[in-house]
């Protein structure tokens, strides 16, 4: 990771190492069509977490979804590395995603949850299953791989969602509001879980929160949103 | 944005499938009907003309508007009270009454024909009333059929009204008469019109039924543009009559969307249950109701499996064991076993077929846009047009080599001419699945780098597969049973189940009338066995989300 990141610093020059949004903008069809993110412009350096904080509806899903691929980028770039990346398709982009909700897939065990992205970049059995354990050791969920999903509390679905998305080794974590369908008393401890286990996978992250206190304890760095616009 | 007009262009390519199977097998045989029956070598005005004021026609017309009044009405009668005794009241059993009911209506129209029939003929157990071919046995056939669909439509509104509303009205004096016609009657108006539409459109489309009770002395349009075919071999009568149908179904089919949507309106997403326990008082009510329905229901399948049985001296199974006899040359070129043999084959190619090009439509509706809703109502169109139409405008289009290819009397064309039938339905089954799946499900997938076709296989799929289970038997039973488009590309060498059976209708002697039977019930039990396996995958779909 390291070793390549410094290839593509040398290989760019000036542009700066991680992620670069510039000027991006997104607008949801429709009559009037919504912009829903203008003028945006943030980086994140390689290793750093940068949480997202604002209201709901001020547009920080939205320019996380725009960044990550799902949601359409109607004029500005994303960059990784120095390279645009706005037109490279999802499944290509190598940037994770946490959902709020989880969005375990329901048909499929725990364990192979966390192997499905391991699956998609053609990771050979031994060394899937050796990943899929090592990742639930770093979430706290080792010997429940035979588990279905469905029988998991909201704490350890959350869990399992990052272990998921940290398995494939992303370029970027993006998480929209990943505690905040859980209880008060659980998010305080998952945040602090969520921020050792981002600085152990050393993965650069972007954390969409509307929790001040959750984005303290899990961002280096806060950026606030409000009407779609960075401040 | 190359993203977008990438995806848009693989959304084309992708209908492509559908598109070029309807085209062909429905959208271009429709066309053909319109242009025989309009143009026929030249504008023709005066032939056509000629063709809608005759005699017959204007007597077929008259007779498909009554039949499809009066088996409404008898559906409504009988079915309102249905609904109450086995929705608003709640009791021991009730579940298996309800199960019982709804048989007949996913029987195969031949065998309501043959059980009618066998029921009102002349040797039949009810021969002495004399109602053979006549108006009141197709009637009463009509009603056998589509009493279900009333009691389960007025019986979900019924038991979700809010009982409080009824207490109200009681104590603001109103007694049980007025609080019925006053209270509960008006709130229930929307569901029995929303039924009723349906059952008109059902028993204006009628086709078996009407061909096998009424002979040649009952015509509605649907069988007198199988007569003008079979008999007078005039096409162009027949392609006049079936322009008169397809307005006739845009009619029904617009007075049916009319009252689902005020029906929709009315209902407005609420559930409460406003189910009651069976007190004593009410078996004054719940006796003669369940006896009719018990009656209407047994009677002909009892006719059905006792004639089957009965033999020149006494009961036995001559006729089953005469399933795998030849016949002779007259009566069916082959053996029954080998119809049956023929229908399995068959219905298994169009189930397949109506089904992967069902998963295709499926695939491509599952996000709403202006695009996905003209394909949804392009696919949906075989609804609106009476398998008997679809059936001719296959007979007139692919009679000839398409692309060089000999596709006359091809034996797939029965297929392809079942999918076309079953594709509305595999969608209607397969579609809300495909839109319970969360999307962001498939997000997670995608950042996950699964391409969109591993979201496909690797999300959407293994979520289907069970959905795609029922639509597959569903497809399968329709394609068995299917009569309307068979009998115009069903060659005679090779007949199906349903088409031998009505062969075996129109010959006299008991041989071939017990043989009609027996196989009647044999095609009803093969029904009834898919439909059974299919329920059991739909309660799992259930059990699963």
């Amino acid at each position: 990771m390291n070793h390549s990141t410094q290839n593509a610093a040398s290989r760019a020059g000036s542009a700066p190492a991680g992620l670069e949004v510039r000027d991006v903008r997104v607008v949801y069809p429709g009559t009037p069509p919504v912009v829903a993110v203008e003028g945006a412009t943030l980086s994140v350096a390689p290793g750093e977490t940068v949480a997202l904080l604002g209201p709901s509806g001020c547009g920080k899903s939205s320019l996380l979804g725009a960044i990550v691929g799902i949601v359409p980028v109607a004029a500005g770039a994303i960059l990784w590395d120095g390279s645009d990346v706005t037109a490279v398709p999802v499944h290509r982009r190598g940037f994770g995603l946490v959902f709020q909700d989880g969005q375990l897939f329901p048909h499929r065990s725990l364990a192979r949850n966390v192997a499905f992205g391991l699956e998609m970049a053609g990771i050979a059995r031994e060394e899937r299953r050796a990943r899929v354990e090592e990742l639930l050791d770093l979430v706290g969920l080792e010997g429940y791989g035979a588990r279905a999903v469905t029988e998991l509390s909201g704490g350890q679905r959350q869990r399992v969602a990052l272990a998921r998305s940290l398995a494939p080794r992303p370029r970027l974590l993006a998480l929209d509001e990943p505690l905040s369908s859980l209880d008060a008393d659980l998010r305080a401890r998952l945040a602090v879980d969520v921020r050792d286990i981002l600085a152990a996978a050393g993965t650069a992250a972007i954390v969409v929160t509307h929790d001040p206190a959750e984005a303290e304890v899990m961002a280096s760095r806060v950026l606030r949103m409000a009407d779609g616009r960075l401040l | 944005m190359r993203t977008a007009a990438h995806h848009s262009l693989s959304w084309w390519l992708l209908a492509l499938i559908p598109l070029a199977f309807l085209g062909l097998f429905f959208l271009w045989p429709l066309g053909s009907v319109l242009v025989h029956g309009l143009f026929d070598g030249g504008f023709d005005v005066a032939g056509t003309w000629a063709v809608v004021t005759s005699s017959r026609t204007a007597d077929a017309v008259v007779t498909t508007a009554l039949l499809a009044s009066a088996g409404t009405v008898g559906s409504v009668l009988l079915g309102v009270p249905g609904a109450y005794v086995l929705y608003r009241l709640r009791w021991r059993g009730q579940r298996a009454v309800r199960a019982v009911v709804a048989v007949p209506f996913v029987l195969p129209t031949i065998v309501v024909a043959a059980a009618f029939s066998a029921l009102l003929g002349r040797s039949g157990p009810l021969g002495l009333l004399g109602l053979d071919q006549s108006v009141a046995a197709i009637i009463a056939a009509l009603v056998f059929y589509n009493v279900s669909v009333v009691v389960r439509v007025v019986g979900g509104a019924w038991a979700g009204l809010d009982p409080a509303t009824a207490a109200a009205a009681a104590t603001l004096g109103a007694d049980r008469r007025r609080v019925f016609a006053h209270v509960t009657l008006p709130a229930l108006v929307p569901a029995i019109a929303s039924a009723a539409s349906v059952v008109f459109l059902f028993c204006a489309t009628a086709f078996g039924v009407v061909l096998v009770l009424g002979g040649t002395r009952v015509r509605t349009l649907e069988t007198e543009i199988y007569l003008q075919v079979n008999q007078f071999l005039d096409l162009r009568a027949a392609a006049v009559l079936s322009i008169l149908q397809i307005v006739f179904v845009a009619l029904a089919l617009w007075l049916s969307a009319a009252a689902r949507r005020r029906r929709e309106r009315v209902l407005g997403g609420r559930s409460l249950d406003g189910t009651r326990p069976f007190v004593r008082a009410d078996a004054w009510v719940a006796a003669p109701v369940l006896l009719t329905l018990g009656v209407l229901v047994a009677a002909p399948m009892y006719a059905l499996v006792e004639r089957s049985l009965r033999t020149l001296d006494g009961h036995g199974f001559d006729h089953y064991m005469a399933l795998f006899g030849e016949p002779g040359r007259t009566v069916l070129p082959v053996s029954v076993a080998q119809a049956a043999v023929n229908s399995l084959v068959t219905a298994a190619i169009a189930a397949a077929v109506a089904c992967v090009v069902g998963q295709v439509v499926a695939a491509l509706l599952t996000r709403r846009s202006r695009r996905s809703g003209a394909l949804d109502a392009v696919v949906m169109l075989p609804l609106g047009v009476s398998a008997v139409v679809v059936g001719l405008g296959m007979l007139l289009t692919l009679n000839r080599p398409v692309l060089g290819i000999d596709l006359r009397g091809s034996w797939w064309l029965v297929a392809m001419a079942q999918a076309v039938v079953a594709l509305p339905l595999v969608v209607r089954t397969l579609v809300p699945s495909a839109r319970a799946i969360d999307p962001r499900l498939r997000f997670a997938a995608a950042t996950l780098g699964a391409s969109p076709w591993r979201v496909w296989t690797r999300v959407d799929w293994p979520l289907l597969r069970r959905a795609f289970g029922l639509a597959v038997g569903f497809a399968f039973a329709i394609a068995l049973g299917e009569f309307g488009a068979t009998t115009f590309v069903a060659r005679p060498d090779r007949p199906t189940l349903p088409t031998a059976i009505y062969r075996l209708l129109g010959r006299p002697g008991i041989e071939s009338i017990g043989m009609a039977f027996a196989a009647a019930v044999v095609l009803a039990a093969m029904t009834a066995a898919i439909m059974m396996v299919s329920e059991r995958m739909r309660t799992q779909v259930g059990a699963d989300l």
